[in-house]
């Protein structure tokens, strides 16, 4: 295939998962507004108006971010995760299989899929917050950048798990039990600097308090983690699942019998 | 020397160009293929259909059929052997190869919710062509299939028959050479059956090899030049339909009589193997060799006469179960 064909295909892809979620906006976007603006106003405003700032910033702001990056990191996930499964189950994914489209450009495509419901979910949220609390955005690249790159590493991951799951109860596993403890262990509604030298240490191990901190640290330029590591950390998990899910596919796995 | 120099360089375009004009539309050598339960679905398929061909490969459930188009189309990963679409091996030429196929497999296989029209462009999208481009294609198609007016339904919506005529107008969006149909008219009414026949006849007349499975015998020998019957993963006969047919060595007939056969029909049954299905009906086998004519002269000779007669199964049917029986089971 020639670039024009490669850029026909891959964008057939993006428009097929993009228009998905659209389509079903009440299953995709709506229970993450939904339970967002719950979390704003109980842990925000009830309780978060009897709590001390945080690095002089008021609890309310400190928890957007990381409350933000939660819903970020499941859609993104679960995007890739449902999007290919259900192909995958209703065998509509032999319409890609049996065409010259390589499968760089599935792979590519998928991923795209979920990035933009990832950021989609991002700017909803993010629209929701405002009616909360005022912010002033401290750097627009970094809050991009952190929001791009844990997209596409659960946009990967979310693709590993559809790759391996039997059933529509596999793909619910991995969010249910890994990635939500994550997230509320990854310094969300807390500093890391606040808990004892064992958990801090042991929070150092989650890689979530690196994106969840890279996304705080681009919206009100507060952060425990130095910058440059995490996005260090961030590009690393990018490359590893990247090269997982390219040899998924070539080597058959997943794709073909 | 340099006219010699010369004339081998002619010799060698001519050959290049007589092996171009040879170019079969599929060729398949040796495939095998063992699937991770042990299985060994394929055992070294030898399998060639020319450009231009209307194909029938025919076989039991479970011979092989689908997996070896599946392996063909890239869905499955063959053991052993080669492929070659068109002259380009699905191995190193993968991409141009997959260009010249399109497929209509035996399983519907699009999403459920998308809209018709959806379905057929995001096909074209596949194969590179963009949605604006492959428009007007995918409406005539749609057209000429008779479902134009559910384009904008999700596919969910359409009758059996409407499903799988969206899977041809899909298979056919980026103007393939060759056309593979996995059991196109299975659960479809007579009368679609025949639109579909004749669609298909159209195709193949335009130029587009057609490949197809098919559980009835009838639409192969009404549609197909060629044919192959593969049973247990190999292929046990191939050649042209009239051929293979040519060398069925019986033949069964239904007489319906003008009146009552004999009881004393000795020579008959053991000529014939004549089986009464009724009073005024009997069954007569004729061997290679023999006449119908033959068959018709016995009876007169006991004075009955023959009202009408039919051949009791299919002529192909009656080949293919010659065939199968003939191999001894596992």
């Amino acid at each position: 295939m020639n670039g024009k064909q490669i850029w026909a295909s891959y964008t057939t892809i993006v428009r097929k998962e993009f228009l998905r979620l659209f389509r079903v906006w009440i299953q995709t976007l709506l229970p993450p507004a939904v339970t967002t603006a719950l979390y704003f106003l109980v842990f925000g405003k009830f309780i978060g108006g009897q709590v001390a700032p945080i690095h002089g910033i008021s609890y309310m702001q400190f928890i957007i971010p990381g409350v933000i990056m939660i819903s970020v990191i499941t859609q993104s996930f679960l995007h890739s995760a449902f999007g290919y499964y259900f192909a995958k189950f209703q065998r509509s994914l032999e319409e890609i299989l049996v065409s010259p489209t390589p499968y760089w450009v599935m792979i590519f495509g998928y991923v795209t899929g979920g990035v933009l419901r990832g950021l989609v979910t991002g700017v909803i949220l993010l629209a929701i917050a405002f009616l909360f609390t005022s912010l002033a955005v401290h750097s627009i690249f970094h809050l991009l950048a952190f929001a791009v790159l844990t997209s596409i590493v659960f946009s990967l991951a979310g693709l590993i798990n559809a790759i391996f799951a039997k059933d529509f109860d596999s793909i619910n596993i991995f969010p249910t039990f890994f990635l939500i403890p994550l997230t509320y262990l990854a310094g969300t509604f807390y500093s890391i600097s606040m808990l004892p030298k064992i958990w801090h240490d042991l929070s150092l191990w989650n890689p979530l308090l690196y994106m969840i901190n890279g996304f705080r640290y681009g919206l009100i330029g507060v952060t425990d983690v130095n910058i440059m590591g995490a996005y260090g950390i961030l590009v690393a998990l990018v490359i590893a699942l990247s090269l997982t899910v390219w040899y998924l596919f070539y080597s058959g796995r997943g794709v073909r019998v | 020397m340099g006219w010699i120099w010369g004339k081998l360089i002619i010799s060698g375009l001519l050959i290049s160009e007589m092996r171009n004009n040879m170019t079969h539309a599929l060729e398949i050598h040796n495939l095998r293929k063992r699937y991770d339960t042990g299985v060994e679905a394929l055992k070294g398929v030898d399998l060639t259909v020319s450009s231009g061909d209307f194909f029938a490969l025919l076989g039991p459930n479970g011979a092989g059929k689908s997996t070896l188009i599946n392996v063909v189309c890239g869905l499955v990963n063959k053991t052993g052997g080669e492929v070659l679409i068109e002259g380009l091996s699905i191995d190193d030429d993968y991409q141009k190869a997959k260009m010249h196929v399109g497929i209509v497999p035996q399983e519907m296989n699009f999403g459920i919710f998308e809209k018709v029209i959806d379905i057929v462009l995001d096909q074209a999208g596949y194969y590179g062509i963009p949605r604006r481009e492959a428009l007007p294609k995918a409406e005539i198609l749609l057209k000429q299939l008779g479902i134009f007016d559910k384009k904008d339904e999700q596919s969910r919506t359409l009758s059996g028959g409407m499903k799988r005529r969206l899977m041809i107008a899909r298979g056919l969006v980026h103007d393939p050479k060759v056309l593979i149909l996995d059991e196109p008219t299975a659960g479809v009414d007579i009368e679609i059956r025949r639109e579909m026949w004749e669609f298909l006849r159209k195709l193949n007349d335009a130029g587009t090899t057609i490949i197809l499975t098919t559980h009835y015998l009838e639409e192969a020998e009404q549609l197909c030049n060629n044919m192959a019957i593969i049973n247990k993963g190999e292929v046990i006969e191939q050649g042209p339909v009239k051929d293979l047919l040519g060398r069925m060595d019986r033949e069964t007939f239904i007489f319906d009589l003008e009146s009552p056969l004999p009881e004393k029909t000795a020579e008959l049954v053991s000529q014939f193997g004549v089986v009464r299905v009724d009073s005024d009906t009997i069954e007569m086998t004729v061997a290679k060799g023999e006449s119908v004519n033959d068959a018709i002269n016995a009876l007169n000779r006991l004075d009955v006469r023959v009202r009408s007669m039919r051949n009791k199964t299919n002529r192909l049917e009656e080949f293919f179960i010659q065939k199968i029986a003939g191999v001894p089971k596992e």
